[in-house]
């Protein structure tokens, strides 16, 4: 692939598609002004540029993940520069968080509300602030990027009957290819991959990989064993799916036929190209309940691990994007693109017609992909969809076996 | 793991053996596959060719479900891209729609609303 295109420079050598301005909650009582302060750049539909984006963490209480996960998104190649908004009484650590952001060269300021004389002087300040410094980022350095420079992921939701025959294996497709091109990709959602741990083991660089990766999907069944609910929404059976090992089977899909040559946690950045699995389902017991209580908290979580952009598979018509990267959203079933083109960057469900196939629609997927590296505006950010959420997890470090290769 | 490609090129092309004999808008993910799954919505009192046998459909079956392939038994394993997705809780004949009604998982039990126990997908 002789693909290249220009990207942002990061002081810390990474290379980003996007160039950000990250404003940032440091708990829900904050996210209002930190909305507010974003809200004259952030939805396109209202006319905004959609780069200035709002994100956060919710809780008062301290979080070892929730920190983690702050700190990645905000050091991650396509933010151009950060403001936390405090509530000043919080929990969460700001200054050590400054103090990782300020080490990856990033311009970082603190916005305290009850310092700054309450939400109207914040949103002010705020506002000021955002408008120097993306006057300032604006003219960053640029670089050159190929698809070697890239990390992407994949995930699926609003999965129907369609999904792992159409959407999922033309992801497949489009991963193997980037691989071949030196990039990382990731797939994840361990409790959607039940049935195929040992299909996954047998994929892996080493035995002891392999262990690592089916001990993922048993801690992944127990878990939601325990829960009483398999990650399986009403509306997979709506669209005809009936069993969680059925969705796993259409999930895995996604993953295409690489080696798989490591296992990641959140937050964990790929060292080299190749396909990795993200375990997202919390270490220890059941706790703060379910692992992932909805799609953007696993897109989140991609993104962390460096995802410059996340392949999204749709059945029944998810209209997601994400702050921090741009979500490609591959619509699998051919009724629901029909009804909801404009929010679809892809049309998968052509395979069902009979007007395409699965390599066609990777090929599509792969130009899309560049495209959007390259600035190109996916549906979900035209449309000005910038979900998140974090929620609390606890995680024990990556074990040695998972990353053979580093 | 079947090839899915192969067997969804075969389809799209209509160039398979299988496809003569059934209808196109059945797709078939595997040989030893007992379930086809739907392509394109069929209609209540519509008679679909499967393998060469003319069914009567006796509702409408949305996109994405399943059909029984051949008459499975109670308890019988359910395959579908050549892996058990599932055993049968009740017996399906041929080209009977096959789900939560008359199927269970074999990891974790699927959790569907009230109304939704005889779901046809007939709204999608």
């Amino acid at each position: 692939m002789t693909q290249s295109w220009q990207g942002w420079a990061r002081q810390d050598g990474r290379k980003g598609v996007r160039n950000l301005v990250a404003v940032v909650y440091l708990v829900e009582c904050a996210r209002h002004v930190a909305e507010a302060v974003a809200a004259p750049w952030r939805d396109p539909l209202s006319g905004g540029s959609g780069d200035v984006q709002a994100m956060g963490f919710p809780g008062c209480y301290p979080s070892a993940y929730g920190h983690l996960m702050l700190e990645r998104l905000l050091t991650h190649p396509n933010v151009g520069a950060v403001l936390l908004v405090s509530l000043g009484c919080e929990g969460f650590d700001k200054r050590r968080l400054v103090g990782a952001v300020e080490a990856s060269g990033r311009p970082v300021e603190v916005l305290t509300i009850q310092d700054a004389g309450g939400t109207r002087a914040a949103v002010e300040a705020g506002r000021a602030y955002v408008e120097r410094i993306r006057a300032e980022i604006d003219n960053g350095p640029r670089v050159e990027m190929t698809p070697a420079d890239l990390i992407v992921g994949t995930i699926c939701g609003g999965s129907d009957g369609t999904s792992g025959i159409t959407g999922n294996p033309a992801a497949g497709r489009a991963f193997d290819r980037l691989i071949e091109a030196g990039a990382a990709c990731i797939f994840e959602e361990t409790g959607e991959l039940i049935g195929c741990e040992r299909h996954m083991a047998a994929r892996a660089a080493t035995p002891e990989l392999g262990r690592e990766v089916e001990g993922a999907v048993h801690k992944a069944a127990r878990y939601y064993e325990t829960l009483g609910h398999a990650s399986f929404a009403a509306g997979n059976a709506d669209g005809g799916l009936t069993t969680i090992e059925e969705k796993s089977m259409g999930a895995y899909a996604k993953s295409g036929r690489s080696e798989i040559v490591g296992l990641l946690k959140p937050g964990d950045i790929p060292p080299i190209g190749g396909l990795y699995l993200l375990d997202v389902v919390p270490d220890g017991e059941v706790r703060f309940g379910f692992p992932n209580i909805n799609d953007n908290a696993e897109i989140a979580e991609l993104i962390a691990c460096g995802a410059h952009m996340v392949l999204f598979v749709t059945g029944r018509g998810s209209v997601v994007g994400s702050a921090c990267a741009p979500v490609i959203k591959i619509c699998a079933n051919p009724e629901t693109y029909a009804r909801m083109a404009d929010d679809m960057d892809i049309d998968a469900g052509r395979i069902l017609k009979g007007e395409a196939d699965l390599d066609q629609v990777g090929q599509e997927i792969l130009d899309a992909i560049f495209e959007t590296a390259a600035g190109g505006q996916t549906r979900s950010e035209a449309l000005g969809h910038q979900e998140f959420i974090l929620t609390y997890k606890s995680f024990e470090p990556i074990g040695p076996a998972c990353l053979p290769t580093r | 793991m079947s090839d899915l490609n192969a067997s969804m090129k075969d389809q799209g092309n209509g160039k398979s053996a299988m496809s003569a004999i059934t209808d196109r808008r059945l797709i078939l993910l595997d040989e030893v596959d007992n379930v086809m799954v739907v392509a394109a919505t069929l209609r209540a009192d519509e008679v679909v060719r499967i393998e060469g046998e003319d069914v009567s459909m006796h509702r409408r079956i949305g996109v994405g479900h399943k059909l029984a392939r051949r008459s499975i038994a109670v308890g019988e394993t359910v395959l579908k891209y050549g892996a058990p997705i599932g055993s049968m809780t009740e017996a399906a004949a041929v080209g009977a729609h096959v789900h939560v009604h008359n199927m269970k998982s074999d990891y974790i039990p699927t959790y569907t609303h009230d109304n939704q126990a005889d779901f046809t997908g007939a709204s999608s």
